[in-house]
């Protein structure tokens, strides 16, 4: 594995609205093979936008995408792109649109050129890694919250991507479930990048964390070394124990 | 909000291929429609009680069903048998009942009674999107049932939507009443939900975007078509004869 190999490469990236409004300026960033990278910032900085531009669903104003190596100009270039990069969106109920779980998790290896026994086994084989064994005929709208956000992790990784964007992963998840995808994503090997307003749950899944604010990107540091000082901060104006 | 009461259930009906259920209750449909002699119309209605109850449901829900249906023809019966032109069968005051009239409002109802209930047997008795499978395997558009099949899946999440919007105008101690102001809130309700299907279509079409689909559905489904199947084909295949015996030649 090429150490510097960038899978994501992104450079002077604007975007903004037909009415001028700036979504993003001048971003830049790189992600490396292998890489765990976390992109922090409050609601509307532009992180959901920077996910769809990189996916090639909204094209930038300005700017340069590479993705593996590759230039991005023309839909199809996304389209070879996309067989690689998976993105779980920030609301399950988007991604999952088939009556059951097991067409939804199969509609990605089909897409593929599967045929419909393999991408059936690669479905079961998927849900069971996520320990959904069982839910293969449940209907999908009438999962809880949580179960749709790991199966709607589980439709992407039936695809087996080599890089894994998620946006949001944890907005409205119980904590049981945060775990549950906390431990799943620790024990996936692939390529990261999550974006999340929360830094504790950046801090266990991934190594860098990028701060986004108001369409800029900017490198925040080391999770490990970020997530002390942000623990001492929120409870610091509280009177608390160490145990 | 779609509860597929009849879905689920174990008769030889539900075990049957959901492809030649769907494909009966076509012909079926269509045969006991165009039919116009009560020996073959009474035969469908007989078929239909016999495929109900070899499906084994539960009557309340199924008379619940017909209920609606015969209310529909009881409007036909007030109004049908007096305003046709025929043979008068008697006087009711200054109205004349012909016997046509009263004919064909028995047709109707035996006709709509064998066909609800047949497609109640057939139909209902398999979830939609296994309907909706079918449907693709007899060879219907693929865009038709993906129409059916996503109508279905997000049918709830509109509901729920709109359930939201309703919630928002109730703790805000909204009561609709007959004036300007509940037409306006409703008007406003309806115009949020479209916006919402509508930006709801715009990311789910994303997301498919995101796992590779170009534009062609492929299915995940096989039916297998078993040695009973075949049984029942060939049955309700003489059935079907049968009914268009009666009505098409002079036996009876």
């Amino acid at each position: 594995m090429d150490a510097d190999y960038l899978v994501i490469d992104i450079e002077n990236i604007a975007l903004s609205y037909p009415d001028g409004r700036s979504v993003l300026s001048e971003v830049s960033f790189q992600l490396p093979e292998g890489a765990r990278a976390g992109l922090i910032g409050p609601n509307g900085s532009g992180k959901t936008t920077l996910f769809h531009l990189i996916m090639g669903l909204v094209p930038p104003t300005r700017g340069s995408i590479r993705l593996f190596g590759r230039q991005m100009q023309t839909e199809k270039d996304f389209r070879r792109a996309r067989k690689k990069i998976g993105l779980v969106f920030q609301n399950a109920d988007d991604q999952l649109f088939s009556p059951t779980v097991i067409e939804d998790v199969a509609f990605g290896p089909l897409n593929l050129g599967a045929s419909p026994a393999q991408a059936r086994e690669i479905a079961q084989e998927t849900l069971e890694q996520l320990n959904l064994s069982g839910f293969e005929d449940r209907i999908a709208y009438r999962l809880s919250g949580g179960e749709k956000k790991l199966v709607a992790l589980a439709t992407v990784l039936a695809m087996d991507p080599e890089v894994l964007l998620m946006d949001e992963p944890t907005t409205g998840l119980d904590e049981a479930t945060r775990e549950r995808i906390i431990d799943v994503l620790n024990g996936l090997d692939k390529t990261l990048l999550i974006t999340s307003h929360e830094y504790d749950f950046l801090a266990r899944t991934t190594k860098d964390i990028y701060k986004m604010k108001n369409g800029r990107l900017s490198p925040a540091g080391d999770a490990a070394l970020l997530h002390p000082h942000y623990r001492a901060h929120a409870a610091g104006d509280v009177p608390h124990k160490h145990g | 909000m779609i509860s597929e009461t009849f879905a689920f259930g174990d008769s030889p009906i539900h075990r049957m291929d959901p492809r030649l259920r769907v494909a009966m209750a076509i012909f079926f449909s269509i045969v006991t429609a165009v039919s116009n002699r009560f020996p073959a119309v009474c035969l469908a209605l007989f078929m239909a009680c016999g495929l109900l109850g070899l499906a084994r449901l539960p009557l309340r829900p199924v008379l619940n069903r017909l209920f609606l249906v015969n209310g529909l023809v009881f409007f036909i019966w007030l109004v049908m048998p007096w305003t046709y032109q025929g043979t008068p069968l008697f006087t009711l005051g200054p109205l004349v009942i012909a016997e046509e009239g009263v004919r064909l409002c028995a047709l109707i109802t035996i006709k709509s009674n064998a066909i609800i209930l047949a497609l109640i047997a057939l139909t209902a008795t398999m979830p939609v999107a296994t309907l909706g499978h079918a449907l693709h395997h007899l060879r219907v558009p693929g865009k038709l049932v993906h129409l059916l099949l996503m109508t279905y899946r997000y049918i709830f999440v509109i509901e729920t939507e709109y359930q939201q919007l309703m919630r928002a105008a109730r703790i805000r101690c909204f009561k609709p009443g007959t004036n300007l102001h509940t037409y306006k809130t409703f008007a406003y309700l309806v115009g949020m939900l479209f916006v919402r299907a509508a930006a709801r279509g715009e990311r789910v079409h994303q997301a498919m975007i995101c796992r590779g689909f170009n534009g062609k559905f492929i299915c995940l489904h096989d039916f297998s078509f078993r040695q009973t199947d075949r049984a029942w084909a060939a049955a309700m295949g003489i059935g079907l004869i049968g009914l268009g015996v009666l009505e098409w030649t002079p036996i009876i």
